[in-house]
């Protein structure tokens, strides 16, 4: 007897509405668009992520290593009702947020990265990803964690988050927080933003590709710091050979 | 008294730093040692307020002398809440005015950023008078919020004005490598748009998000010497002319016209009447806008316009890069960022850096004089200072 091992490794997908795309005025001026993204465009978003591993700052080497495994997973059908959103800003990712239908009235957010700073784009991201699991998907809530200080004052914070510390996240079986259907209505006019329908050449230019941002978020410059602990406790060498460092990046 | 003179200007990236505060001090310090061409120091003034607080560290400018080999220097750091830094130069100033030394190391440093932004903000709110402010939670955006309230009140300032005040001095920043902030921002995205509320929302009504500079960590420096050693080292010959210092009352009710920056008027008035100059002789300021509110007072309380109308300046452009009196040309605390302690001395390197010609896309064409304005606490303690270029 042959088994098809492939059909029991994958997750048999519910079915879920999808995302219709809305877009929005930035405090730049620019026009950012949120749309959902499907499997066939995830190797384009791996692409972006990758670099943000090595960002040893902000939490965002973690959030980026969970958002490219998630991402893979969900491109080789290993990962349960998994969706994508992207927020692009000429064309360019500017953010990503992703979640998961755990149940037809349970949702679960897994991560919001914004690779452009300062313009509330990974917020405007989140509202997003709300709006699609209690108003597309019509769940009752959707479990939520932070991983970083600035997550925990956008969500939990900004949005009033009740605890579910009784259930375990499955980023990393943290306590739980929760968004509702009722906080979500008392946040909608403060923090829910965006316009439909999206005019046809802002939606075409997103769908054309989805291009490299053009300002991510670097690596601190600090790549001698075991150096430093090792052979130069006054730190001395340290500051000299930093100096020439930004000085060859022109920054001097 | 003695002339003192700005041989060596030092600075680093204001962001998120990811290496210790003394560092941070002492790449500052050592660019401005290598701008000058000097190795050795006869006294150094390190300018900081939160590091006990925020970094558990203390006796600074020991730790930077060392770090720079700069022993046996004299050194003593200077807490002087925002106001740390120009007070910092204004002993550097007095060491060498009086003929005490010859060349004086004067180094701002903050890392605020080590702890998160409620931690940092309740930090700077030690600022405030502990039994009738800060026991009532209020801060420093809640103090601006309440001084803007009334300023709209008395002389029609509104939030377009504000809002006019962040975006010039957030994309002047776009025009100088070492600011924080490195992202346009406009009119219509913050406060016109259906979408503003959300982009820029109040943090203390009427102030926005928007209205107040971020929290940075960054350091700055300047080394201070006579005009012999100025000569000899021969770099720009930039005066430090004028130097004031005023304080006000502790509790911001205590103050009869809470609208008057009566601190900042005196510290202006002294700074100029020493330099010699007036207040229509100035090229090119650095005006502490820790919140966009203060720009426009300031603007007023050390004489470029008369009070009330610093906003009808703005508006008219006055106060941009081309207009009558620029005014935060590298993006002032708003777009530079503001490591508290670092910002006195930072406003005297865009200045000195201007005065030299050194601008680039954001020089003030022909700039001979400049003034900077730190202003510490909520108006409570202030300096004034003003250079000349003389070559
Ligand atoms: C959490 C996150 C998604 C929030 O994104 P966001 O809503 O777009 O907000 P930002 O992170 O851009 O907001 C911070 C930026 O605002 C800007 N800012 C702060 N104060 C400001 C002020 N007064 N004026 C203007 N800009 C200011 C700065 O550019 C700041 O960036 P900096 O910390 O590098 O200086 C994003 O920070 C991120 O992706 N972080 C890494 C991953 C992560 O933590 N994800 C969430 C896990 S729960």
């Amino acid at each position: 007897m042959s088994v098809d091992l492939e059909k029991i490794l994958r997750p048999v997908e519910a079915e879920m509405k999808p995302y219709e795309p809305k877009y929005m005025m930035l405090a730049s001026g620019e026009a950012v668009v949120v749309r959902q993204v499907f499997r066939d465009e995830i190797p384009d978003l791996l692409k972006h992520v990758e670099p943000l591993i090595h960002v040893e700052r902000d939490y965002y080497d973690v959030v980026a290593a969970r958002v490219y495994a998630e991402l893979l997973g969900y491109y080789q059908y290993r990962f349960q009702d998994q969706y994508v959103l992207a927020l692009q800003v000429d064309g360019e990712l500017a953010a990503i947020v992703n979640g998961r239908q755990v149940t037809p009235t349970l949702g679960l957010s897994l991560h919001t990265l914004a690779l452009r700073r300062g313009l509330r784009i990974g917020a405007h991201g989140f509202a997003a990803k709300m709006e699609y699991h209690i108003d597309t998907l019509g769940h009752d809530e959707v479990l939520i964690v932070a991983e970083s200080p600035i997550g925990f004052r956008r969500w939990m914070i900004e949005y009033k988050l009740e605890k579910r510390f009784h259930i375990p996240h499955e980023l990393g079986g943290v306590p739980s927080w929760a968004l509702t259907r009722e906080l979500f209505d008392r946040a909608r006019s403060k923090l829910v933003v965006g316009r439909r329908p999206v005019p046809p050449e802002l939606l075409d230019k997103a769908l054309e590709s989805i291009l490299p941002p053009s300002d991510p978020p670097t690596p601190a410059l600090d790549p001698l710091a075991a150096t430093r602990a090792m052979y130069d406790p006054t730190a001395t060498a340290l500051v000299q050979q930093r100096w020439e460092m930004e000085k060859g990046a022109g920054n001097a | 008294m003695r002339d003192v003179y700005v041989a060596g200007i030092g600075i680093t990236t204001f962001t998120r730093l990811e290496y210790p505060l003394v560092e941070i001090a002492s790449y500052a310090s050592m660019m401005a040692l290598k701008d000058a061409g000097v190795t050795e120091v006869d006294q150094i003034y390190v300018a900081n307020m939160g590091a006990p607080r925020v970094n558990h560290q203390t006796a600074l400018a020991s730790a930077v002398a060392d770090s720079l080999s700069l022993l046996p220097a004299g050194a003593a750091a200077i807490e002087n809440g925002p106001a740390s830094g120009a007070a910092a130069i204004k002993a550097g100033f007095q060491a060498v005015a009086s003929g005490m030394d010859d060349v004086v190391l004067v180094t701002g440093v903050e890392r605020m950023r080590e702890v998160n932004n409620l931690e940092a903000t309740d930090f700077v709110a030690t600022l405030t008078h502990p039994l009738t402010e800060y026991i009532y939670g209020v801060t420093l955006p809640a103090h601006a919020a309440m001084f803007a309230r009334l300023y709209m009140e008395k002389y029609g300032v509104t939030e377009r004005h504000l809002a006019m005040v962040g975006v010039k001095n957030q994309n002047a920043a776009l025009n100088n490598v070492w600011a924080h902030l490195q992202q346009g921002i406009t009119l219509e995205g913050i406060l016109d748009s259906p979408e503003a509320m959300t982009n820029n929302p109040y943090v203390a009504e009427p102030l926005r998000f928007f209205d107040a500079c971020p929290v940075s960590d960054g350091g700055a420096a300047i080394i201070l010497v006579s005009k012999e050693k100025a000569q000899e080292l021969g770099r720009p010959m930039i005066r430090l002319s004028g130097l004031g210092q005023a304080t006000d009352t502790h509790a911001v009710f205590e103050r009869e016209e809470p609208t008057d920056l009566l601190a900042v008027r005196k510290a202006a008035k002294d700074a100029y009447e020493m330099s010699g100059l007036s207040p229509e002789e100035i090229d090119v300021a650095e005006l502490h806008d820790a919140f966009t509110i203060l720009e426009i007072a300031e603007s007023e309380e050390v004489g470029f316009f008369p009070k009330g109308e610093g906003h009808i300046a703005l508006e008219k452009g006055e106060t941009a890069l081309g207009g009558k009196i620029p005014i935060n040309v590298g993006g002032g605390l708003k777009g530079r960022g503001h490591p508290v302690g670092a910002t006195g001395v930072a406003q005297a390197w865009e200045i000195v850096t201007q005065l030299r010609g050194d601008g680039e896309k954001r020089q003030v064409e022909g700039a001979k004089t400049g003034l900077t304005l730190n202003f510490g606490g909520f108006g409570n303690n202030v300096v004034c200072l003003t250079f000349v270029r003389e070559d």
